[in-house]
C-alpha cells in the first residue's frame, strides 16, 4: 500500500463504477467485487491512486466494475503489467485480480516469479477450478475426475497446490477466503493490502454455471482452526494438509519486500556522451 | 605505393586468441588517428570460444558497409576458420599473413591465390615475458597500416589498466615485435591520412546508439530478457537508463518483458523493451494490445537469421514480416528501421518520439549487423525529437480516454489524476474505454487507431532519397550503406542512379514514394531476406510504376556495394 495520506472519506459505493458485470447470476465474483470496495473503503484507497490488474477470464473483468484505475490486459500476463506499473510508479496501490485458468496455468510463471520478487502489490485469484469464459474446461486445479466436453472422463490429473507454489516462491502474505463470505474476504484483504511485499490471497469463488457442485462450499468452509504463521514450512505443512476449506490469513512473512530503488538524482543526459567520445 | 580510399583487414583465431581484441584496439587507434572506421565481427555457433573474426575497414570517409576486397588477412592460427571463410572476402590482390607453425593455409585463401608471408607469430610472442600472439598480430597489421606505434600504445594502456603494468609491457613489446616484422612486408597499399576530422568523433556500436536514442526520445523504464544480438542495448541502458534517474528491470521471459514496458508507459513512464527475432515472436501478443489501449511502448527487434534460432550470431532482414504483419487483427502500428551505426541513434529517437505522440507501439527493426559493429563515426547532430504524449487534465464531466479526435489521438489520463480513472482494455471498447460488440463502436476505434497513424505528418525523415535518374536502387535498414556505396560507384562511372531507403515503414508512405520514384523506370529492389519480404511489402503498399528487379540473398554473408553495381550495370547496358 502506498503511503499517501488519505484525506476523503469514501463510502464503499465510491468504488463501484456504473458498468454492470456480465457474470451469471449467483457468481461468486459479485461477492469479490462486492469485498473488494469495502476493503477499498476500510482503507480509505484514494480510486485515482490505485490501480486494478486483470488478465482474461470472468474473474479478470472485475477492474472495469471498479471506480479505481484499471488494466483488463492478455491472458495470463496480469502480474507483469502490474510489475511494470508498481515499479515504476511505487506511489500507486496495486491490486491484481485472476482466475485459476489464467492466473495457474497460462500465467503460471509470472505467478511463481512474482512470488519469488515479493514486490509489494495483492494478488488475489478467484479460484472456481473451471475455465467458465470458455464454457467449462479444466484447469490446473480440477480435480482429476471432473468430466467435461475437452476432458471427457476427466484429465486424471492431480490439482495442485498454488497457496503452498507460493510460499515456496517467496510470496510475503498468503490467505485463503471464500467469496461467500464477503466481510472476510474484505478483512484479508484489508490486511492483505498492508502487508509489505507480495500477498496472495486464493478466493474460493463458485462457478454456479459449469461447477454447480460448488454451492456446496458454503457449507464446506470453516475458519482455519490456528492463527497466521510466519514459519513458511509450517504454513505450508499446514496447507499440504488441510481440507482446502481452511479460511484465513495462513501465513505472514517477514520477507524483505523488492527494494523499489529511489530515482537516483538524475544527471543531464549529455553526460552519457562521455563514453563515447574518442 | 597507390593510395588507397579504403582499406580492409581481417584479423582471425581461434577462442581465446584474442582476435577481436586486436581488431577493437586497431579500430580505437585509426579513430584516434582521424579515420573513420568499421569492424564487424563474426564467430562460429558457440557463444564463448571458437573461431573468430574481427573484420576491419579504414577510410577518410563514414563507412556503412564491409568492402567488396579484403587488403590484409592476418590468421593468428587457421583453426576451424573455414566454418566461415565465405564471410571473409580473399582476392587475388589480398596480402596474407600467416604464421608457420600453423600450417597449410585455409582452402578458402588457398582458392583465393593471395598473395601471402610468413611471420612466426606464436614464436615471436614466446619470445616476450607474457606476450600474447595477438598482440603481435595488432603490430604487424598496425605496422601495414603505417599507423603510428604512439597511438596503439596509448589504447594498449587504457583498454588494459586494468590487468596492470606488466601485461601492460607485454602487449607494448609485442606490439612493436610485430611493427618491426611488418617494415619487412609490402602491402602495396597506403591510406593517407584523414585531411580534416570532425570536432567531435565517437566510437560506438549501433546497439548502444539505440539505448542512447531511445533515452534522448524519452524512455525511463525498459524491461528486459536476455537474447543474442540485442542484450546490448539492455546492458547499455542498465547503469545509463539509472543515471538519468529511471530503471531497467530483468523480466522472466519475453512475455512478461513487453508486458512489463506497457504497464510501466500505462502508469505514465515512456517505455522500452529489446529482443530479437524468437522474443518478437512472443512479443506480438501484447504489441496487439498496446494497439488496442493506445499505450505508447518501443520495442527494439536486433534482427538475426532465423526461423527459430536460426543463426544467432549472424544479421539478416528477415523479421519485416513479422513485424509489419505479426499482430492479430487490424492493428495499425509503427515499423521504422535505422540505416547505419549512428543512425541508429536518430531512428530510435524518432521511433520513441513518434510512439509517445502517437500512442502506438513502434517496433525498430535493427540487426545483428548494425548493432553488433562498432564505429568510429563523427557526433551525429542533435534532433529534437522528445516524446511527450498527450496527457488528460481534470475536467468537469465524464472522461472519454478514447474520445473519437479529429487527429485520432485522445489524450491520456495517467494513474494519479482524479477525474481520469479508466479502465485500459484489450477488448472493443467504446470511447470511455468499456467494454462493448457493437459494430459500431467498433468500427469508430479502428478508424481511430488508423487514422492517428495515417494522417500524422512524418516529414522527410520517412526515408533516405539521394540522387536522379531513371534507375533507383531501393532497400532498407543496415543494407543502406552498401547500396549507397554501390550508387556513388555507378554515378562515378557516368551513370545517374537514385538510392531509396526508407526509415518508416509502417505506415507505409505510397505519397512520399510516388514522388521519390518521379521519372524511373527501373526499380533494383536490395534486400537480405531468402523470401524477398521487402520485395512483397512493396508490392502489397506501394504502386510501382517501373520494371523491377530483385536483388535478395539471406544472411550471413552480405550484400556487398560490386554485386550491386554489377547488377546494375547489366540492366543499364
Amino acid at each position: 500500500m502506498s503511503a499517501a495520506e488519505t484525506r476523503t472519506i469514501y463510502k464503499q459505493s465510491d468504488y463501484k463504477s456504473d458498468i454492470k458485470p456480465i457474470w451469471c447470476p449467483g457468481c461468486g465474483d459479485y461477492h469479490v467485487l462486492l469485498s473488494f470496495t469495502r476493503a477499498f473503503a476500510q482503507l480509505g484507497l484514494r480510486p485515482e491512486e490505485t490501480v486494478v490488474v486483470s488478465g482474461i477470464g470472468c474473474s479478470s473483468r472485475i477492474p472495469a466494475y471498479t471506480s479505481c484505475y484499471g488494466f483488463h490486459g492478455v491472458h495470463g500476463r496480469s502480474l507483469a503489467i502490474a510489475t511494470g506499473l508498481k515499479v515504476s510508479r511505487p506511489d500507486l496501490t496495486v491490486i491484481v485480480a485472476s482466475g485459476d485458468g489464467d492466473g495457474y496455468s497460462i500465467g503460471g510463471n509470472h505467478f511463481i516469479q512474482a512470488c519469488r520478487r515479493n514486490i509489494d502489490m495483492t494478488y488475489v485469484v478467484m479460484d472456481n477450478r473451471v475455465y467458465g469464459m470458455t464454457k467449462g474446461q479444466p484447469s490446473p486445479t480440477t480435480e482429476p475426475d471432473f468430466d467435461t466436453a475437452l476432458s471427457p472422463g476427466g484429465t486424471g490429473l492431480s490439482p495442485f497446490h498454488p497457496l503452498v507454489i507460493a510460499l515456496a516462491s517467496g510470496a510475503n502474505f498468503v490467505a485463503r477466503a471464500f467469496s461467500g463470505e464477503p466481510n472476510e474476504t474484505a478483512n484479508i484483504l484489508v490486511e492483505a493490502i498492508k502487508h509489505p511485499g507480495f500477498s496472495f490471497i486464493e478466493v474460493l469463488s463458485p462457478c454456479v454455471t459449469f461447477r454447480p457442485d460448488e454451492r456446496e462450499w458454503k457449507n464446506k468452509v470453516h475458519p482455519a482452526p490456528v492463527a497466521a504463521t510466519n514459519d513458511p514450512a509450517k504454513a505450508a505443512r499446514r496447507i499440504m494438509t488441510d481440507d482446502g476449506f481452511n479460511i484465513g490469513i495462513l501465513y505472514r512473512g517477514e520477507r524483505r519486500p523488492y527494494q523499489i530503488k529511489a530515482a537516483a538524482k538524475a544527471i543531464d543526459i549529455g553526460e552519457l556522451e562521455k563514453d563515447f567520445a574518442l | 605505393m597507390p593510395e588507397a580510399e579504403h582499406i580492409s583487414v581481417a584479423i582471425v583465431g581461434s577462442g581465446g586468441a584474442g582476435a577481436l581484441t586486436a581488431g577493437n584496439f586497431l579500430l580505437e587507434a585509426a579513430s584516434l588517428a582521424g579515420w573513420h572506421g568499421l569492424l564487424t565481427r563474426t564467430v562460429g555457433p558457440q557463444i564463448r570460444g571458437g573461431e573468430a573474426a574481427a573484420l576491419l575497414r579504414l577510410a577518410n570517409r563514414p563507412v556503412e558497409c564491409l568492402a567488396d576486397r579484403l587488403d590484409l588477412l592476418v590468421g593468428i592460427d587457421w583453426q576451424n576458420v573455414d566454418r566461415f571463410g565465405a564471410e571473409i572476402e580473399v582476392g587475388p590482390q589480398s596480402l596474407v599473413i600467416t604464421d608457420p607453425a600453423s600450417g597449410d593455409l585455409p582452402a578458402f585463401v588457398c582458392r583465393a591465390e593471395a598473395r601471402s608471408a610468413e611471420v612466426p607469430i606464436k614464436e615471436m610472442a614466446k619470445a616476450i615475458s607474457e606476450g600474447r600472439p595477438n598482440m603481435i598480430a595488432l603490430g604487424v597489421a598496425a605496422g601495414l597500416l603505417a599507423l603510428s606505434e604512439d597511438a596503439l600504445s596509448a589504447v594498449i594502456e587504457k583498454r588494459l589498466a586494468e590487468k596492470g603494468d606488466k601485461a601492460i609491457d607485454a602487449s607494448k613489446a609485442a606490439l612493436k615485435a610485430g611493427m618491426i616484422a611488418a617494415a619487412k612486408l609490402d602491402l602495396g597499399l597506403r591510406l593517407p591520412p584523414p585531411k580534416t576530422r570532425a570536432a567531435q568523433r565517437w566510437l560506438v556500436s549501433g546497439n548502444e546508439m539505440t539505448g542512447l536514442g531511445a533515452l534522448r526520445g524519452g524512455v525511463r523504464f525498459a524491461a528486459a530478457y536476455p537474447i543474442t544480438p540485442a542484450s546490448e542495448v539492455l546492458e547499455w541502458l542498465a547503469p545509463n537508463l539509472a543515471k538519468l534517474g529511471g530503471a531497467l528491470f530483468q523480466a522472466e521471459d519475453e512475455l512478461a518483458a513487453i508486458n512489463m514496458a506497457i504497464g510501466a508507459s500505462f502508469g505514465g513512464t515512456p517505455a522500452l523493451t529489446a529482443t530479437s527475432g524468437p522474443g518478437l515472436s512472443l512479443m506480438t501478443e501484447a504489441i496487439g494490445l498496446a494497439t488496442a489501449t493506445e499505450i505508447p511502448v518501443v520495442i527494439i527487434d536486433v534482427m538475426r537469421a532465423g526461423p527459430s534460432t536460426g543463426i544467432p550470431t549472424k544479421s539478416e532482414q528477415a523479421d519485416l514480416n513479422i513485424a509489419v504483419y505479426g499482430l492479430h487483427g487490424d492493428a495499425p502500428h509503427l515499423v521504422l528501421a535505422p540505416q547505419s551505426i549512428s543512425d541508429c541513434l536518430f531512428t530510435t529517437q524518432w521511433a520513441t518520439y513518434l510512439a509517445e505522440v502517437l500512442q502506438s507501439p513502434a517496433v525498430v527493426l535493427s540487426d545483428q549487423f548494425i548493432g553488433q559493429a562498432a564505429a568510429a563515426i563523427d557526433r551525429p547532430a542533435d534532433v529534437a525529437f522528445i516524446g511527450r504524449r498527450a496527457t488528460a487534465v481534470p475536467q468537469v464531466g465524464v472522461y472519454k480516454r478514447y474520445a473519437v479526435s479529429a487527429g485520432g489521438v485522445s489524450p491520456m489520463a495517467i494513474p494519479g489524476m482524479p477525474g481520469g480513472q479508466y479502465t485500459a482494455d484489450g477488448l472493443t471498447h467504446n470511447e470511455r474505454g468499456t467494454p462493448t460488440s457493437n459494430e459500431n463502436d467498433h468500427r469508430l476505434q479502428l478508424d481511430k487507431r488508423r487514422r492517428k497513424l495515417e494522417e500524422f505528418s512524418y516529414g522527410d525523415h520517412w526515408a533516405t532519397v539521394e540522387g536522379e535518374g531513371e534507375l533507383a536502387v531501393v532497400t532498407w535498414g543496415s543494407l543502406t550503406g552498401a547500396v549507397r556505396e554501390a550508387v556513388d560507384a555507378l554515378r562515378a562511372s557516368g551513370r545517374a542512379v537514385r538510392l531509396i531507403a526508407p526509415r518508416l515503414l509502417l505506415p507505409a508512405q505510397p505519397e512520399r514514394l510516388k514522388a521519390a520514384l518521379e521519372g524511373v523506370n527501373r526499380v533494383l529492389i536490395v534486400e537480405q531476406t531468402h523470401g524477398g519480404q521487402f520485395y512483397r511489402y512493396l508490392r502489397a503498399h506501394y504502386d510501382i510504376p517501373a520494371k523491377v528487379r530483385l536483388l535478395n540473398r539471406p544472411g550471413p554473408l552480405p550484400i556487398r556495394p560490386s554485386e550491386i553495381v554489377r547488377l546494375a550495370m547489366q540492366w543499364s547496358a
